[in-house]
């Protein structure tokens, strides 16, 4: 229940750099999600945060309290491991009351709140089971309520739902959520699903290659990347490589060329993005040649529901998907071969 | 059924096989087993003269091997080098095997290798490079350590050691680090994480090793050939030197309480620790 303040973290692992200066302020009872590919630094920086790594510089404080080289034991984090690591000779119930009895709970108080948070994950009937005669997705629940049973100061989580189908995950995910905010835990959440982090964080900290990318909410992040990383990794954009050509004008390699838009631009801009759903294609329409439309050519659909998504590709043979919402019912459908306009809003275009 | 398609054409899951399985196993339990039963059947013969059928049955010979003083001397001494030897190699082996196996270092791999050399070496071999280098170490000294229990104690740590490291290695790495790094998290200091998390988890393999060091040292005859001496010899010598000069019945109860106690140790470890995940 403190706020969270790491400063220019570094892990080295001998001549490799894991972790590289890494700054983030996270405030108290904030719920943050860490994002990014596999490998780039996710557990590294949550096991630096949790005392279980050594940071090579940098420090990190638990509100004034400064804990860079305190033992894990004296931190007051909790931590959901991505492998769950429950002991395997200790009950469901003896595990989720390991950290209580750590911390001197007396005896009846101890039943109290391992009961309520295996109600929390929905296990309070399995409350006797050894780890071992649980499923995947039942173990990870053990592991989580074991982590908040104590309520740390932190709650680290390492991908806590990755085991759990759908359904489950979702409904675990929204139970965390409330009992975080309820509680007001300190809550930083490592996920490789972007919907997840989009939905369930206050904030997200988009990593890449050891590095913090962005720090933004979901809807900075998904409508105002920073980076190109950030702008390929969160969502499906299309990006054309090219350069500038005199103001408000961005010459595409293939050839086309668009209009900026009202997005400052970053004077040395090397590609331009566009977000499949703005992107709207009209059939053949000889519309104004604007600088935000382009002939092409349909090559694939795929019915999605709600949404359909096309692919189309351009005269130059630049390829461009395009989400449309499927709200007309009426609506004459595309087909593959067929000639379109792409077009888009002329605040569309990201550029990096 | 000429339509049947299993990846295996006569599979062992074809229950036509059985029989040769069950066969199989059953042959060979039968050559393992049969001479000890055959030792412990003869034991309790009434004749001297070891014939069949025999002519009755008796205890007798258990009472006199337990009057004879090379089999008595012969039983202690083993015993208490099996003890020694156990105790040795927890007190070495256990933080050893601790060090292997969590440890980065280089030459572990080698460490571990070579600690596989025992199976692989002659025990006749091992046993005259222990005597010549204890002639050493007593020529250097001064000391006298060949053919002493201290000399002995010495061999038989060396058979031991390398089955309690290998016992308590198997238990180390079936074992995820995170397990101690979890309770450290939840507040457990790194003693109290050791005693209620990683302890009870190796506990079956060290119990094992202890087990497995005594037994390694109770049952070894080539190794300590050349370290005996006079009254100080251990039960497996005592039972070859015997057999040189007269077979009775009496040579058969000793070698019965032998099998009782080597059989007890091995159950007694199985129980603990599965030993088929050592090797
Ligand atoms: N003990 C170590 N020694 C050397 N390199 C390490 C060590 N631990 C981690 N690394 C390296 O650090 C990098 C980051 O690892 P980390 O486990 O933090 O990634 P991650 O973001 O959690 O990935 P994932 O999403 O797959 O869990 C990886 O390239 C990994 O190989
Ligand atoms: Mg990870």
């Amino acid at each position: 229940m403190s706020s969270i303040l790491i400063r220019d973290l570094v892990k080295r692992h001998g001549a490799q750099v894991t972790v590289d200066r890494v700054s983030l302020e996270i405030g108290q009872g904030e719920f943050v999600a860490f994002l990014g590919p596999s490998g780039c630094g996710k557990t590294t920086t949550l096991r630096m945060i949790a005392g279980l790594t050594e940071a090579s510089a940098g420090s990190i404080h638990f509100g004034t309290r400064e804990v860079t080289n305190l033992p894990p034991y004296l931190r007051d984090a909790g931590l959901v491991f991505q492998g769950y690591a429950l002991f395997p000779h200790m009950s469901v119930a003896e595990n989720v009351a390991f950290g209580l009895q750590m911390r001197k709970v007396d005896r009846a108080e101890v039943r109290r709140r391992v009961d309520e948070a295996l109600s929390l994950v929905k296990l309070a009937h399995l409350a006797g089971r050894l780890p071992k005669e649980l499923s995947g997705g039942q173990q990870q629940r053990v592991a989580l309520a074991r982590a908040i049973v104590y309520k740390p100061e932190v709650l680290l989580l390492d991908e806590p739902l990755s085991a759990l189908d759908a359904k489950l995950r979702t409904e675990v995910r929204t139970e965390l959520r409330r009992l975080q905010s309820a509680l007001g835990l300190t809550t930083i959440f490592v996920t490789h699903d972007q919907d997840e982090a989009l939905s369930v964080a206050d904030r997200i900290v988009v990593m890449s290659a050891g590095r913090v990318e962005q720090v933004g909410t979901p809807r900075e992040i998904y409508q105002r990347p920073a980076t190109r990383f950030v702008a390929e990794f969160i969502g499906l954009t299309n990006l054309f490589p090219g350069g500038l050509e005199g103001p408000g004008r961005f010459r595409c390699e293939s050839g086309e060329c668009f209009s900026t838009g009202s997005t400052d631009v970053p004077p040395n801009a090397s590609v331009l993005a566009i977000r499949p759903e703005h992107v709207s294609l009209l059939r053949d329409d000889p519309a104004p040649g604007g600088a935000c439309a382009l002939a092409a050519t349909v090559e694939d659909v795929i019915y999605r529901g709600a949404l359909t998504e096309f692919v189309v590709r351009t005269a130059s043979g630049a390829k461009l998907a395009a989400h449309l919402q499927n709200t007309d019912l009426g609506r004459d459908e595309l087909r593959p071969g067929d000639r379109v306009i792409a077009s888009w809003p002329a605040d569309a275009p990201m550029l990096f | 059924m000429t339509g049947s398609r299993s990846p295996f054409p006569r599979s062992w899951s074809d229950r036509s096989f059985w029989p040769v399985i069950v066969g199989g196993c059953v042959a060979a339990f039968v050559m393992v087993l049969s001479p000890l039963a055959a030792i412990i059947w003869v034991s309790f013969f009434e004749n001297k003269i070891i014939s069949f059928p025999p002519t009755g049955y008796t205890f007798d010979w258990y009472r006199a091997a337990a009057a004879m003083p090379q089999f008595r001397d012969g039983f202690f001494t083993s015993l208490e080098l099996g003890l020694v030897a156990m105790l040795v190699s927890l007190v070495i082996g256990v933080p050893a095997a601790l060090v292997l196996a969590r440890g980065r270092f280089p030459g572990r791999e080698a460490i571990q290798s070579l600690l596989l050399a025992p199976l692989i070496v002659p025990g006749i071999v091992a046993g005259a490079a222990l005597y010549m280098f204890l002639i050493e170490v007593e020529l250097a000294s001064g000391v006298q350590v060949a053919m002493t229990f201290t000399g002995l104690a010495i061999a038989h740590s060396l058979i031991a050691l390398p089955w309690t490291v290998r016992l308590v290695t198997a238990s180390l790495v079936g074992l995820d680090p995170q397990l101690k790094e979890a309770a450290l998290t939840m507040g457990a200091r790194e003693f109290t994480a050791f005693r209620l998390v990683t302890w009870p988890l190796i506990r079956p393999g060290v119990v094992a090793g202890a087990l497995f060091a005594f037994i390694a040292s109770f049952v070894d005859l080539e190794k300590s050939l050349f370290l005996v001496g006079p009254g100080m010899t251990t039960l497996p010598i005592v039972i070859v030197n015997y057999l040189e000069w007269s077979i009775d019945p009496t040579i058969a109860a000793v070698a019965t309480v032998q099998i009782a106690i080597i059989s007890a140790g091995l159950v007694l470890t199985d129980r603990y620790f599965k030993l088929a995940r050592a090797f």
